[in-house]
Order: structure tokens, then sequence, then C-alpha cells
């Protein structure tokens, strides 16, 4: 019998490895700019070139930055660090050896939180954060796969050697392609908001691996993993671990076994394909690199270092989602745009509520924005919002009305509450004037009541827009329809007759 | 006039008497007659050394007290000089040309030397004979037929030779100081730390030191005043305060305890070598020296420990040289191909040997067992110095087992390995440590004496202390004054290097 008659579930482990471009003015190890682009080899001096004779010199704004992005995360910061040259021939590499850490990083431990869509939360350890230089660009020509096997020249841009890059290394708590889009997420989220990376996918700021297997549900053994690279945005790492989980499932519902190697994500074809198996794997022959002394950190340095709650997403996030009840998305769209966040704060202060801020400002003000081309807080100042939330809380306009107000308002700096006051706009909830335009409506539209009364619940949506058109729009739906059902069910003419069975 | 010391040059310089210009112009000349024979320089920088004559004999007439006016200088070809062939002697960097100045250079410059050329090396400094030079093969000013001592023997051929007033060297296990005793110079590696590495092509990164090779120790003095201190450029470089040495040379040794080490006892060395170190140690208890015995138990592990440190720095350091950027390419059918072609064509056999060794010995499985263990012992013989010290203030001992030997009598490299056997512990240990001319030998079949090294060690950052100790032997001995090298022949019609 196949696995799969049998009903054998498994489940994903996936652990992600993935390198940030640090924010910094120069690069890791010299005076260079640490700039994105620029004409080939311009923005290069002999340390970054690996010059013969040129030595590094640490950018300790990187290590501050590393150190940073690590204690946001409840990482340990150890008292002691150091730089070790990872040893490999690569030809952009342009020492033929990355200066990196191997054994003692400048951060160890932690654990990212983050939310899915769903609203469940999750969350995955760190093992570390360690501090790296880039390497520059290769562009192999000549060759049908842009590899540089088989191509018959490669040509080469040092203007991103050097830059300073940082790999985190999680832990293997990823049970999703959806958890581990997520976990990037919320990385992305934190080092943004330190302003420790810009986290510029498309430019190559964050280039991640993962590493993947599959194991039977309940299982304790860790499945035989394959690493993934080449994924370019969060889009590719959901597909290219959906992928390459089915892949491996397939392989094993056949009875087969997974291979453990390094497969690249193809992203047009939608798989991964084999890159090099682990017999192939290089000694990096790593050790300390004697041109850089320790990395030393006093307990003063770290606290000064450390983030401010206030300074962290998460700390946004679990507030928006586990105490106001917010959808996850529209946590993640208010941390996500700080301007907007200060906004929304903004109008919590007169409204006293962050749900009924968040769902107005990111409905139809976003909605606006959007069509405008205007910025929310630019075009609706806190108060005006506040005031369009507070009106309709209160009752006194309706949704209608609220919309039509901020239409008005929009880009104006007019006083939505004025405006009530000003046209007497203020919904008609009064039972008494309401009544008036109920029955002004039961008179004119007998078929509508007919309907409604032989059970045509529809009817009475009709017959509110009636008495709503009748009110121009003042009157409060809710209390219209209370109305309504009042009087088409207290007198029941209709019952019995032929008008009321024959429909 | 041209063999003045430096100090007596730039005094010259500095008060008119003669023009940095004209020097060099001399100089010139000479290397003209003399290089040929000595093979001291592998490029004469006739060009940079009259710019920079020029711009000296601007900044002394604008009234800047240059300390090196005009004082024509060797730069070791392992030192980068802008718009000059770097080569660190080797194939495969024999046609690069440096686009910036090592700092220690540039200081010197920026003290007014001239810079007349860069000088031969053995191979990327690894070497103690000067024969691992790819380019050029340097000969010994005492006796054409010897080799100078390395690695720095292109650059102490040259201040022995009179082709140069002051050299610079980079000593990793003993690369200043064995040359400086084979040619009867002063060669002074400094504090670990003290003078910046950028712009020395790296060997092993945490022993190479960039030094002065000089006449006298008051010369030395002086350069090492101008070119030592923190450099932004080179994280390893220490900062802190540099004491001026020059003016601090002592003139005699009253109450200087200095010790003997136990385990270098001289009873191996040849009879008259012996001879002359026991003459030395007489000398400096004449000066008014205490001798006490002091004991380096783990100095016997310095040459083992150094060629396992010293390699797998290298077999890192030397990955670069890979055809892909600068210096030599040889084309293969793919990158792989093209490094292998390249590397096997460009480095000679002994950076190969250094390289393998030290690949092997940062390999996974092998790196506990060599490379950390050498450390650990590392971190030993440190620790032996430090005691040591708790008991005097200085530590004398040869430079080198002997004097200057013939081209190719070591043919094994261990042999030639053990050369360092003196020099290395104190590489290891960080420690400042100089070479000073101690006497002289004439081995049989030999033409003239030949000169030996009496090599002083003093703690960390005691420069000041060294170099006023060894200022204070050379005045109270004379050896340098003593002999001087041969005349040196305008053409070379000499036998026996290879």
């Amino acid at each position: 019998m196949s696995a799969l008659e049998t009903g054998v579930r498994y489940e994903a482990v996936i652990g992600i490895e993935c390198h940030v471009e640090l924010k910094t003015v120069s690069k890791m190890f010299c005076g260079c700019r640490n700039a994105f682009g620029g004409e080939p080899n311009t923005n290069v001096c002999p340390v970054c070139l690996g010059l013969p004779g040129a030595l590094p010199v640490p950018n300790r704004v990187a290590i501050e930055h590393v150190v940073r992005a690590g204690l946001a995360f409840g990482a340990e910061i150890p008292a002691f660090s150091k730089f070790d040259r990872k040893n490999y021939f690569y030809p952009d590499m342009p020492k033929d050896y990355q200066i990196s850490q191997y054994d003692m990083p400048l951060t160890q431990g932690g654990v990212v939180e983050f939310w899915l869509p769903d609203g469940v939360k999750g969350s995955c350890r760190l093992t570390r954060i360690h501090l790296e230089e880039d390497t520059g660009k290769s562009i192999h020509g000549g060759s049908s796969d842009g590899r540089i096997a088989g191509s018959a020249f490669s040509l080469l841009d040092f203007n991103r050697a050097g830059v300073p890059l940082m790999e985190c290394v999680s832990e293997p708590d990823i049970r999703s392609a959806e958890e581990a889009v997520a976990y990037l997420d919320a990385l992305k989220r934190t080092f943004v908001a330190l302003g420790v990376s810009d986290v510029k996918m498309e430019e190559g700021s964050l280039r991640c691996d993962a590493n993947v297997s599959i194991r039977e549900v309940g299982s304790a053994e860790l499945g035989t993993k394959t690493e993934i690279k080449n994924m370019n945005s969060f889009r590719s790492v959901l597909r290219a671990i959906q992928s390459e989980t089915a892949r491996q499932e397939a392989i094993l519902r056949d009875g087969g076994r997974v291979v453990q190697e390094t497969r690249g994500w193809d992203e047009a074809a939608g798989v991964t394909h084999s890159m090099r198996s682990k017999e192939q794997a290089h000694d990096y022959r790593y050790f300390p690199d004697p041109d850089l002394a320790p990395i030393e950190f006093a307990a003063a340095d770290i606290a000064r270092l450390m983030p401010r709650p206030d300074e962290l997403p998460q700390t946004r996030l679990a507030g928006l989602i586990e105490q106001e009840g917010l959808a996850v998305a529209r946590a993640h769209q208010i941390v996500d745009d700080a301007a907007l966040a200060r906004y929304v704060d903004a109008v919590v202060v007169a409204t006293g509520s962050v749900p009924a801020s968040a769902s107005f400002i990111l409905s139809d003000p976003m909605r606006l924005a959007n069509e405008t081309g205007r910025a929310v807080y630019e075009a609706l100042p806190p108060n005006a919002a506040a005031e369009l939330i507070v009106l309709a809380r209160d009752g006194r306009i309706n949704s209608k009305t609220q919309k039509a107000l901020l239409e008005r308002v929009w880009g104006t700096n007019e006083s939505p509450a004025e405006i009530v006051e000003r046209e007497g706009l203020a919904q008609v909830s009064d039972r008494g004037a309401v009544e008036g335009f109920v029955l002004e409506v039961i008179a004119a539209q007998e078929r509508s009541v007919a309907d409604f009364r032989a059970g045509k619940e529809t009817a009475l949506k009709f017959l509110v827009g009636q008495v709503m058109k009748a009110s121009r729009g003042k009157a409060d739906p809710m209390v219209v329809e209370a109305v309504l059902r009042e009087h088409l069910s207290a007198r029941d003419p209709g019952v019995g007759t032929e008008d009321g069975s024959a429909t | 006039m041209l063999d003045a010391t430096a100090v007596r040059l730039a005094a010259a310089v500095r008060s008119r008497e003669i023009s940095a210009l004209e020097i060099a112009e001399a100089m010139l000349v000479r290397v003209e007659e003399r290089n040929e024979a000595l093979g001291a320089y592998l490029t004469v920088a006739g060009d940079a050394a009259r710019e920079q004559a020029r711009r000296v004999d601007e900044r002394v007439a604008a009234g800047e007290a240059l300390p090196l006016a005009g004082v024509p200088l060797a730069v070791k070809d392992n030192m980068c000089l802008t718009g000059t062939r770097t080569t660190c002697a080797s194939k495969i960097l024999a046609n690069w040309v440096a686009p910036y100045t090592a700092t220690a250079v540039a200081r010197c410059l920026d003290a007014g030397a001239v810079p007349i050329g860069k000088a031969n090396l053995d191979e990327f400094a690894m070497g103690s004979s000067c024969e691992n030079s790819a380019l050029l093969v340097t000969r010994n000013p005492w006796d054409l037929s010897r080799v100078p001592g390395g690695s720095s023997g292109g650059s102490v051929s040259a201040v022995s030779g009179g082709i140069a007033t002051i050299g610079l060297g980079s000593d990793t296990g003993g690369s200043i100081r064995e040359p400086a005793a084979f040619c009867g110079v002063v060669g002074f590696k400094p504090t670990y730390g003290r003078v910046s590495r950028y712009g020395l092509i790296a060997f092993a990164s945490s022993l190479d030191q960039i030094g002065p090779i000089a006449k006298t120790v008051e010369d030395a003095s002086v350069v090492y005043d101008a070119i030592a201190g923190k450099d932004p450029f080179d994280a390893t470089s220490v900062d802190r305060p540099v004491e001026a040495t020059a003016g601090y040379l002592r003139e005699d040794l009253s109450g200087v305890r200095i010790g003997i080490v136990r385990e270098f006892g001289l009873g191996e060395l040849d009879p008259d070598v012996r001879l002359a170190y026991e003459t030395a140690y007489r000398d400096l208890e004449r000066l008014g020296a205490e001798l006490v015995e002091v004991s380096l138990p783990t100095a016997d592990y310095g040459v083992a420990t150094y060629y396992l440190i010293a390699p797998a720095e290298c077999s890192s350091n030397l990955a670069r040289f890979d055809g892909v950027r600068y210096g030599l390419r040889v084309d293969g059918a793919d990158v792989g191909a093209m490094y292998e072609a390249t590397r096997s064509a460009g480095f000679g056999p002994e950076v190969k040997r250094r390289i393998l060794i030290g690949t092997h010995a940062l390999s996974s499985g092998y790196y506990d067992a060599y490379y950390v263990r050498a450390q650990k012992a590392r971190t030993l013989i440190a620790g032996d110095f430090a005691r040591a010290f708790a008991r005097c203030d200085a530590i004398a001992c040869p430079a080198a087992a002997s004097a200057a030997f013939r081209f190719n009598a070591k043919s094994d490299p261990y042999s030639m390995y053990l050369m360092d056997y003196y020099t290395i512990p104190m590489s290891l240990a960080g420690l400042p440590s100089l070479s000073v001319p101690c006497g002289y030998v004439t081995p049989d079949g030999s033409a003239g004496p030949l000169p030996l090294g009496l090599e002083l060690t003093t703690p960390l950052f005691t420069e000041r202390t060294l170099l006023g100790l060894a200022h204070a032997y050379e005045r109270g001995t004379l050896h340098a004054q003593r002999h001087a090298p041969p005349e040196i022949p305008a053409a070379a019609s000499i036998g026996g290097a290879a």
C-alpha cells in the first residue's frame, strides 16, 4: 500500500538563512560609499578591490546595527566576538576569502514572532546573526543559463564588494511556506523600523536561502533537507517552498529518498532544480582574521544599543492584533507606514477607539488617498477624521452622510462637525420624525408593502430606501427599519386577502 | 658624502650644504655602477627619486626641518609605492604597478627620504637568503659569492653596499634581523602593531612588521620615529603614544640587566662564531651591564610553531593572486583551470610549499591539531618572555647561528628554516628586536671578514629602551666602523649564484 492509501500526512520543517545589506554611509571595511548601482567599478578602492597590501578597518556603525537587530528579538550579545576568514575561490570575491564570522557571531539566540493572515501567531527561534562583507557581482556571458560553467566570458563589478551584510540564521521552526513569508516579513519590518536596512529585495538587499525537509506529522525526526537558493521576492519564497515540499512529498509517496543537495528556484518554470550535491561542498578553512582585532562589548554599550519597545513593530502589532482585535492585514498596514501609524495615533487620541479609528481610516480615506494621490494625513487632518468617526458612532450621521462629508472635506481642512451643524445634516433618529416618513411611504408603496407582508423580505430593503429618500438621507436607517417593521406587523390588513396570497 | 649616515646627510641637506637632488643624482649614478653586481634593486625608481628630491629641496627651502631630508631610501619590493612596479619578487606580480603608497613608505617620504628603488626579497618575503626571489639574485656586499640573507636581502644589500643610506624591510620571523646580521648593518623590527602594515603585501598578517635597516642605531631610530604610530588604515596598528627614540640614545649600559638565554647555549656554534658572541656578551658587561641567566623553555618550539601559523595565514593571504583582477594570468579551459595554471606558473616552489602546508593546517579535521595548537604554543612562548623580562631589561642572543653562507648552501627547506631559530620566538611574541653588528669571522675560503649580528630584544613597546641599549653597545664596540665591505666591482663577473 502506498503512503497515499495509508493516509500518511506530512509537515514541512524549514529553516531560513537570509542575508540583509545594512544601511550605512560607507562599506564594511573601507571608506567607499555604501550605495546601490552606479557605473561598474566606480565605487571601489584598494581595500574593497582586495589589492595587494590593502587592509580592512571595521565599520563601527555596521557592527552596532547587527547588535540592535539581535537585541530587537531578544538575542544575547556575547561580550566577545570576532571576524573570521571564509576561504574559497570565486572571481567576484576580490580576496578569494570573505571576511565573515564563524564560531563567535555578534548575536546568539532570540525569537522572531509573527502573525499569519488568519490571526494565528507563530514564532521562530533565531540561531544567530553575524556580520560579513558582500561580494561583487558577476555577469557570465556566452552560456545558455547565465552560470559560470560553460560561459565564454565573465564581467565583474565590484561596486557591491565590501557592502556590510548581516546573515540571520533561523532554527528549523517554520512549518509552512506561509510561515516562512510571515517570518521574513517580520524581520524586514523590524530592520526597516530600526533603520538598520532598507530591505529592498528588488535591489538584492535581502536575499534568502531556505533549508526544507518534510516528515510525517507527529514524527520527531528530521527528514533529509535540501537548500533552496535564488528566491528573489517574498512571492518566490512562497512558491519555491510550496513547490519543493510538494516535490519531496511526491518522492516519499513513491517510496523514494530525498537527496541532500542545493537546489535553485526557477521563477519562470516554477520549479526547483538541482545545483550541487553535498559531496561537492567546500571546506572553507575558517580561521580568525589576523587583520582584525576581536570585538568586545561592555554592558554599557549593549544598554545604549538596546531598542526601546516603542521602536519595535512587534510591540505595536501585538497591541493592535491581540488587544485591539484588529485584523492582521490592517495591523501590518498601519505598522508598516510610520506616518500612517502616527496619524492613527492622533485620531485615536480624539476618538478613544483604535478599532473604530483604524477601520474607518483604512477604508474610505485610504481609497480616496489612492484615487487622489494625496496622503491621508495631508488631506484629512486627524481631528476631521475623528469628527467623522464620532458623528457616525453617536448616530448623528449615517454612513452615507459620513462618506459624502469625507469627500466634501477631503483636502479642504473643513470641519465635518461644523458642516453638519451649519447645514442641518444630522441624522434623524427621532422616532416621531422617522414615523412621519414611514407612514408616507407605506401609503405610497402598497405593492411593496403587500410583498413584504406576503413574506418577501427583500421588499423591506426597498421600503427602507424609499424612507431614506423621503428623509433626504438624513434618517437613521436602523431606526427606519425598526419603525417600518413595527408598522407593517402591528396592523396586518393584508393577511388572508386575495392580494396577499396571490404573490 | 654618499657614505655618510642618514643623520649626517639630512643635516647637510637641511643646512643647504648639498641638495637632495644632488644626492639623488649621485646615488643613482652609483646604483648604475653597483647594482649589476649586488642585485639589490629590482626596480630603480629614478624618476620618483628625482621628483621627490626636488620636492624635499622645496620643503627645505620653505624652512621645514625634515628629519630624513634627502636621505636615499631602499624600499623592499613588498611595499606599495604609487606608480612603481611592486613585485614581491614573484612572477605572479612581475608587472603589477601599485596605485597607492604604503603608510610606512609615505611617512618616510613625508620625513624627506628619497626612494631610490624597490629592493629584492625572497618571493613574498618567504625565505632567509633572498635566493627565493623569482626575479633576481642579490649578493652580499662583503662577499659576492654569499647570500645577503633574507627575506629583506635587497634592502640590506643596498644599505651595506652603499647604494642606499636607509632601507625599509619587513620582518615576519627574522627577515630584517638575519640579513642585517649577514651584511653588517642595523636591522630593527619594532613591536607588532607599532608600524602600519597598510600597503605591505601580506605574508603572515599576525607576524609581519615593517622596520628600518640602517648603518647605525641612530639612523634606525630616526627612521623608526618617522614611521611609528597608529594608522587609521590598519586596524592592527596600535593606538598608543609613540615615545620618540632619536633623542634618547644611551652611551653606556650601567644599571642595565641583560638576560642571556640558557636554552640558547653557544655550544653548537662554530668555534669562531662562538668566540665572537662570547666576546659580545663580555662587551656588554664591560659597558656596565649586569648579565643574568634567563630561561625560555618553550622557545625551542618556535620554528615548529611559526611554520604552522605563518603558512596558514599565507595560504589565505595569497589566495587573491588568482589571475582574475591583476598580475599574471595563464588561461585555462574554465575558471578553475585558469586559477590552477596561473598559480602553478606564478608562484615559486617555496611559496607553493607554504601555501600547501597552510592549507592543510587549516583544513577541516586538522585545524585543531595544527593551527589551534600552534596558537597555544605561541601564547606559551610569549609567556616565557614575559617571565624572563621580570628578571632583566633586555635579552641578548645571536641574530643568526652563522655568518652569511654561500649560494645553494642550504639545500633542504628545513635547514633554511633553522636560520631563523633565534629570531622567530621574538616575532611570535610580537616583541621589539634588532640586530646590531657585533663582530666578524673569516670562514675557510672566505676572502675577508664576514659580519655577525647581536640580537637585542626588550618588552613590548619599549623601543626607546631597546634602541638606547643598542646605541650604547654600538658606541662602545665600534664594530660597524671596524671593517667596511670591500669595493663593489662595477660589473658582475662573479660565480656561485644559482
